[in-house]
């Protein structure tokens, strides 16, 4: 058995404690995150309020539990979705290369990447109107394309092998090797890339719903917690730092977890990490 | 060279078409009549109708789509709804903000990255290495509208070095706008100055394997003789691309940025814009970045061409 990755340990510990948090908090957690309690309001850490109280009086730790389910949903699914969608676009444009479905599949892709993502969330939240669930498709779909260039790019290089050939001689066609033969081989590349775009899911669903786009009120969000705060710096300061390092936290963990991922699964993908970043 | 460049003109060209035709299609899907969109529930039938006039949303939607796009060639964006000016003068005002703040972001991050980049690549397995890879772990970790607001609260609440948000315009003169736009540049800077050390140091230890440096060395060339003559310029080609793709982070990343210190840019105008539904604006703000970010990887490609002589003999 290999030693595991220190950075793999680290950045699951991470990660775990926040899954931890967002799933208690369907169970339990300490106060009402949306009970506004004036008369509690700007409270240091103490035992009642672990981190305190924001300007109407909710319980910080609350919040942070709730709004990790928030980011946590919203970057999960829009990694399902980046999977789900791209994943079989990349394996079909593998499996007819050169073909014009796949210059057809691979330009898409290139459109999507013109966009901003931001910009599509904007569109976006300017057609339908702001939710989480618009978030969810605007990282989504952004996500899509990633999928799509990492599965093409690791399953062209599988279809030159000589079990391909093997299975093409037994009269397998182009869809049953991918399910059978090309997807299995590629299941560890994914997984990599998947945490890496989880990671860049929490810090988007910060970003969106920071400006306003994402989840709404009264649903708890990390990147609403800083926007409230940002008026309040100058007398609380607690109010910023605690849900960015609370971000910044969740981000790291996963990243290293990625990392350590990586080097556990295949240590050849080094520099395709270095170089997708 | 003249093949390549004719190929990369079409795709550049293609891509804006289709661009064009999304964003358009986009904007057309908003639920129910634009017009009674911005004018609300209780608007009158003849003031809708007016408006419709107005805003050119009478014809079919072939008609329009090439009145918008035969406007958008010849400069002409439409008329602003909410600020009843021409679009092109709102986006003309709002760029010099915008523009400078992302060429600023792009000139901290790339003469940050590479020499970082470099000094983790010859130090490789040692301290600083190890300094390095860990700050930009963290750098990557940190949203940049957040690292903002910490910069805000040391540089502007404590030491009173920079104002908290606002920009003073061009007219009163070069510095104190280019102080104005330090710490959103900083902000918007350090993600990307992370990402790009990471690369240009994979990029440059992976080039330091090859034979030719091998041989350089052999010739008698000090590392750093064999790094500045061979190594760098092939090692570069990868932080080209990032640098590229990091434009558009740093566009969509301004947009942020620019709310954090109220800062009168494009950001800020697509934002209000959407509040106000002044649609006219999202859609031509939203074509006007797309057709930044692919007219900055069309330049990207042409550097390659520059950098890596290979490539223009490639199709």
């Amino acid at each position: 058995m290999t030693r595991l990755p220190p950075q793999l340990w680290l950045g699951a510990a991470l990660t775990a404690v926040f899954l931890a948090a967002a799933l208690l908090s369907f169970l339990w957690v300490p106060h009402d995150p949306n009970a506004l309690n004036i008369a509690a309001k700007l409270r240091a850490p103490s035992t009642t309020h672990w981190l305190g109280t924001d300007h109407f009086g909710r319980d910080l730790v609350s919040m942070l539990m709730v709004g990790a389910r928030t980011s946590m949903a919203v970057a999960l699914i829009a990694v399902g979705i980046g999977i789900g969608i791209g994943v079989p676009l990349g394996l079909a444009a593998a499996a007819r290369r050169g073909s014009w479905l796949d210059e057809l599949i691979m330009r898409g892709n290139d459109l999507i990447f013109a966009f901003p993502s931001l910009v599509i969330a904007i569109l976006i939240t300017a057609i339908f109107g702001p939710s989480a669930t618009n978030a969810i498709l605007a990282i989504g779909i952004f996500n899509i394309p990633v999928f799509a260039r990492v599965a093409r790019g690791s399953a062209l290089t599988i279809w030159t092998q000589d079990f391909i050939l093997a299975a093409r001689v037994a009269g397998k066609g182009a869809a049953r090797i991918n399910v059978e033969h090309i997807l299995p081989n590629i299941t560890n590349l994914l997984i990599v890339q998947g945490t890496i775009q989880f990671s860049l899911g929490i810090l988007a669903e910060a970003g969106l719903s920071y400006v306003g786009l994402g989840a709404q009120p009264p649903t708890p969000s990390w990147g609403r917690m800083l926007a409230d705060a940002q008026t309040m710096i100058y007398t609380e300061p607690r109010l910023a730092m605690v849900p960015g390092l609370t971000i910044v936290l969740m981000v790291l963990g996963l990243n290293l977890m990625g990392d350590g991922l990586r080097d556990m699964l295949d240590p050849r993908l080094r520099r395709l990490r270095e170089g997708a970043a | 060279m003249f093949r390549y460049l004719a190929l990369r003109a079409l795709s550049l060209g293609l891509s804006l078409v289709v661009a064009s035709w999304v964003i358009f299609a986009m904007i057309e899907l908003v639920p129910g009549d634009p017009a009674s969109f911005m004018l609300g529930l209780n608007a009158e039938p003849d003031t809708v109708a007016a408006l419709r006039e107005e805003l050119g949303l009478s014809g079919s939607a072939p008609t329009r789509y090439l009145n918008w796009v035969s406007g958008m060639v010849t400069g002409d964006f439409g008329r602003s709804y909410t600020y009843r000016v021409e679009v092109s003068e709102l986006v003309w005002e709002r760029m010099q903000v915008s523009l400078p703040l992302a060429l600023f972001a792009l000139i901290l991050s790339t003469t940050i990255a590479i020499p970082v980049g470099m000094l983790a690549a010859s130090r490789r397995g040692g301290i600083a290495d190890y300094g390095i890879m860990g700050a930009t772990q963290l750098g990557i970790a940190v949203p940049n509208f957040w690292f903002a607001m910490l910069l805000v609260l040391i540089f502007s609440i404590q030491l009173r070095w920079f104002s908290a948000g606002g920009f003073p315009g061009w007219d009163q003169g070069f510095w104190p706008g280019v102080k104005a736009l330090t710490l959103p540049a900083v902000a918007l800077a350090l993600p990307q100055a992370s990402i790009l050390s990471r690369v240009m140091r994979s990029s440059l230890l992976e080039v330091l394997h090859q034979d030719y440096i091998r041989t350089a060395r052999a010739k008698g060339l000090s590392m750093g003789q064999a790094t500045r003559r061979h190594a760098l310029r092939n090692a570069l080609i990868p932080v080209l691309t990032i640098l590229g793709l990091q434009f558009s982070f740093l566009l969509a990343g301004a947009i942020i940025i620019e709310n954090v210190f109220f800062l009168p840019g494009l950001g800020r105008l697509i934002f209000q814009a959407i509040t106000q539904r002044d649609l006219i604006v999202v859609e031509s703000v939203v074509m006007l970045l797309v057709f930044a970010v692919i007219l900055v990887t069309f330049l990207v490609d042409l550097a390659y061409a520059l950098v890596d002589p290979r490539l223009r003999r490639r199709p």
